[in-house]
């Protein structure tokens, strides 16, 4: 495939991880596509390679659902999540967005100006909290922003609104002239969090909202986050290191390796009978917070493959115990070989994985 | 060889006294750091965790000197003790003392003691590659790589970074050492800014959550590489993370915080099986299982982080705290005290109310 290539639509090879059920989706991405260009040094900067951070990734979020997003760093998850907000521009590939009147409408192709009344309904956490607070401006300004953009202009009523959000997430009203540096990676976060909720937003984009958290403050966000989804009927597209908080928050997770969806299943299922080599050994390398529990070896070996230059075949065969000639030539394309569970591997069916998974 | 690490390993690299700094903001002062205290050991690694907010970065900054205007480390000591290199022990200095500023704050940063801030992204500077950051970190330590002296070219600088890049888990080192640091993801800029730290050869290393933003099958590879690091090095390791899992793996001994003030430390079975702090259990009690109910409310603790201008009397955690006493606990102050097994912790519930002031 080409840089330039169209969405592989292809539904008769792929097949595409949408809800059994019939919940219409909130959010569907088809063939999504972002490629980096890598330049030489020179000073041109003549265009030598792509980085193909996400290529073809395709999934749909039910409302009301949480879909996690887990997998290798650099495989693509932050670049699906931003595409997702246009906070980028993909390469290729559809991403439909339903709407509250139930018009659906592709982000990928809406100017600027038409995705500005979206704005209020999508919003993001992001990974990195203090690169995502603007150091100059109080706790009321970051967090009263999108407020303010989305037509508040009452300053008192942004005020009481602020005071409510800062609640809502454990932070005290009175911080609210402070400015961020005077904060801790875990506070900024929490900060982070109730500027999204601000404008009352239908789908939430969450990149590692908790991984600054400790576990008793992780806890409260979590349940919060299960708590807004309940009342609110919000959408999460959860995008996350940490297993264990996956497996808590998500209805269905979706693994990427290399730019790639590799597997997606109900939650339950992928924990206890994951069918991806690559996944398995993501769930035996939780560590166990149990220091009689012996380290288990490193579970991967070998570098990460880079996405700018992906081995041929399957791209975790370099990696994968169950490699065989096949998995070196030819890359698998995603089966749903158990109704609701795809896969991304030649032999999925046929390995013994769930011995090796966490129970 | 042998010798000398057994003798210095009776006494710690690294004492933190009453450590305690101060921001003095407009509104108020903020108490950080609240009379910290705990010993780091030579090729050890000290685990740090607590509520976020306690302090613990704070107290990593102060060991750097490097803590943010209008921060003030007004008590406490720091007592480092430096490689005298006759392998009789060593002199200690405490860091306090230095000027910040000054050549021997600068020899030890970065050299001695290297730190993995929290937040990588601050961390480099967007104007310059990150191998290029790094190349001038180990042209400035030159002596840690060449102790005869003589420098060290750029090139052979780079050829050490790749090196670097590869043992972090970095594909493609030679392509990515060009990189800015906002090329890169929030897991590669954390290992490169790792690569960054390791590249001094440090005696103590201050990892302040250097792998929260990285996948568990990559964490399990660097935190191996850690592991290598201070078996061959000798490397003494301070590290902070939320993720018990990793301080269960990686630790030697656990330092619990709380509201700028270490509430109980021990050695990491200890802490595991017998916690005896009640916000010790109770963080305990938060780990979500990788096998239990989903979609179920956590056990949390009650009550929000107290008011930082306006800190509770009495014993700092007892409005949040289900096993408090009566009226003790609201108006006496714990302190940490030696429960055997060298375990420590600073609670009513295993100590006389009669003992303190
Ligand atoms: N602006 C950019 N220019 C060039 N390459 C980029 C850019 N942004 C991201 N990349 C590359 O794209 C790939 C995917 O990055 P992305 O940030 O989406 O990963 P991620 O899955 O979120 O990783 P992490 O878990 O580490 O945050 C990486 O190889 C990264 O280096
Ligand atoms: N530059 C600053 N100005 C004012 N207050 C600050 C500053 N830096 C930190 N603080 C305050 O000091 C306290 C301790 O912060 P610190 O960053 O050490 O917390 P932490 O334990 O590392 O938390 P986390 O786990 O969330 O990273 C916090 O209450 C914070 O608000
Ligand atoms: S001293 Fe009292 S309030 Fe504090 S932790 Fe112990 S029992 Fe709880
Ligand atoms: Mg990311
Ligand atoms: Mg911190």
């Amino acid at each position: 495939m080409t840089a330039t290539a169209a969405p592989t639509t292809a539904a008769n090879t792929t097949a595409t991880p949408t809800m059994a059920t019939s919940a219409k989706p909130l959010l569907s991405v088809r063939g999504l596509q972002k490629f980096f260009p890598i330049t030489d040094g020179g000073f041109f900067r003549k265009t030598i390679g792509q980085v193909r951070a996400v290529d073809d990734v395709s999934f749909d979020v039910v409302e009301g659902e949480t879909l996690g997003l887990v997998g290798e760093s650099g495989c693509g998850k932050t670049t699906t999540s931003r595409c997702i907000l246009r906070a980028m521009e993909p390469t290729a590939g559809r991403i439909e967005f339903r709407r509250k009147d139930d018009t659906i409408v592709d982000l990928a192709t809406l100017t600027r100006e038409q995705l500005r009344p979206l704005r209020a309904e999508i919003q993001m956490i992001f990974q990195d909290p203090f690169g995502s607070l603007n150091p100059r401006m109080t706790l009321f300004d970051n967090v009263g922003e999108p407020l303010l953009v989305n037509g508040m202009k009452n300053r008192a009523e942004r005020m009481d609104r602020v005071a409510e959000l800062l609640k809502l997430v454990g932070l005290r009203a009175e911080f609210m002239h402070r400015f961020p540096h005077a904060f801790s990676g875990g506070q900024r976060q929490r900060i982070g969090i109730a500027r999204a909720l601000s404008t009352n937003p239908r789908l939430v984009v969450a990149d590692e909202p908790v991984s600054a958290l400790d576990v008793s403050v992780q806890a409260q966000v979590l349940n919060l986050l299960l708590e807004l989804q309940q009342r609110l009927g919000l959408t999460f597209l959860f995008v996350a290191h940490d297993l264990s908080v996956v497996r808590h928050l998500s209805d269905r997770v979706a693994v990427m390796y290399v730019g790639q969806i590799v597997e997606l299943a109900v939650t339950h299922t992928l924990f206890t009978r994951p069918l991806h080599p690559y996944t398995a050994a993501l769930m035996r390398a939780v560590p166990v917070p149990d220091p009689r529990v012996a380290i288990g070896e490193v579970t991967l070996k070998g570098e990460v493959p880079s996405p700018a230059n992906p081995p041929k075949g399957c791209y975790f065969h370099p990696r994968c115990a169950f490699a065989q000639d096949r998995c070196r030539q030819e890359a698998p394309a995603l089966r749903e070989p158990v109704p609701g569970h795809f896969v991304r591997c030649h032999f999925a069916e046929q390995l013994d994985l769930a011995t090796q998974a966490a129970g | 060889m042998t010798a000398m690490v057994k003798q210095i390993a009776t006494e710690p690299l690294l004492s933190v006294r009453d450590l305690h700094v101060d921001f003095g903001l407009d509104e108020g002062l903020v108490r950080a750091v609240d009379g910290v205290s705990f010993d780091v050991m030579p090729g050890r690694v000290l685990g740090i965790v607590g509520e976020s907010g306690c302090g613990k970065s704070v107290t990593m900054r102060a060991i750097l000197q490097l803590v943010d205007e209008p921060g003030r480390i007004t008590r406490g000591e720091i007592v480092y003790r430096r490689d005298a290199g006759d392998g009789l022990g060593s002199a200690g200095v405490d860091l306090t003392k230095l000027p910040r500023h000054g050549a021997a704050m600068r020899a030890i940063r970065g050299a001695e003691i290297a730190l993995i801030p929290q937040e990588p992204m601050a961390a480099f500077s967007p104007v310059h590659t990150v191998g290029a950051q790094i190349v001038e970190a180990i042209r400035l330590h030159h002596r840690q790589w060449r102790p005869e002296g003589g420098g060290l070219s750029v090139n052979d600088a780079r050829d050490i970074v790749v090196d670097l890049f590869r043992d972090v888990g970095i594909s493609m080192p030679e392509q990515r050492v060009d990189a800015y640091s906002w090329q890169l993801s929030g897991g590669l800029r954390q290992r490169a800014m790792i690569a960054m730290a390791l590249s001094c050869k440090p005696r103590l290393l201050v990892a302040d959550e250097p792998t929260t933003a990285i996948d568990v099958t990559t964490q399990a590879q660097v935190l191996a590489l850690l592991r290598e690091l201070q078996r061959k090095h000798g490397t003494a390791i301070i590290f902070i993370t939320h993720d018990l899992g990793v301080i269960a793996q990686m630790a030697n001994d656990v330092v619990v915080m709380y509201l700028g003030r270490v509430v109980e430390q021990g050695p990491v079975d200890g802490i595991f099986h017998a916690a005896k702090h009640p916000y010790t259990r109770a963080l305990l009690r938060s780990i979500p299982s990788i096998s239990g109910a989903t979609r179920v409310a956590l056990p949390t603790i009650s009550g929000t982080l107290p008011h930082p201008f306006n800190r509770p009397g009495g014993c700092p955690y007892h409005p949040r705290c289900d096993e408090k006493i009566g009226t003790v606990c609201a108006s006496h102050v714990p302190h940490l005290t030696q429960l055997g097994n060298g375990q420590a912790a600073s609670c009513f519930l295993h100590q006389d109310a009669s003992e303190t002031a």
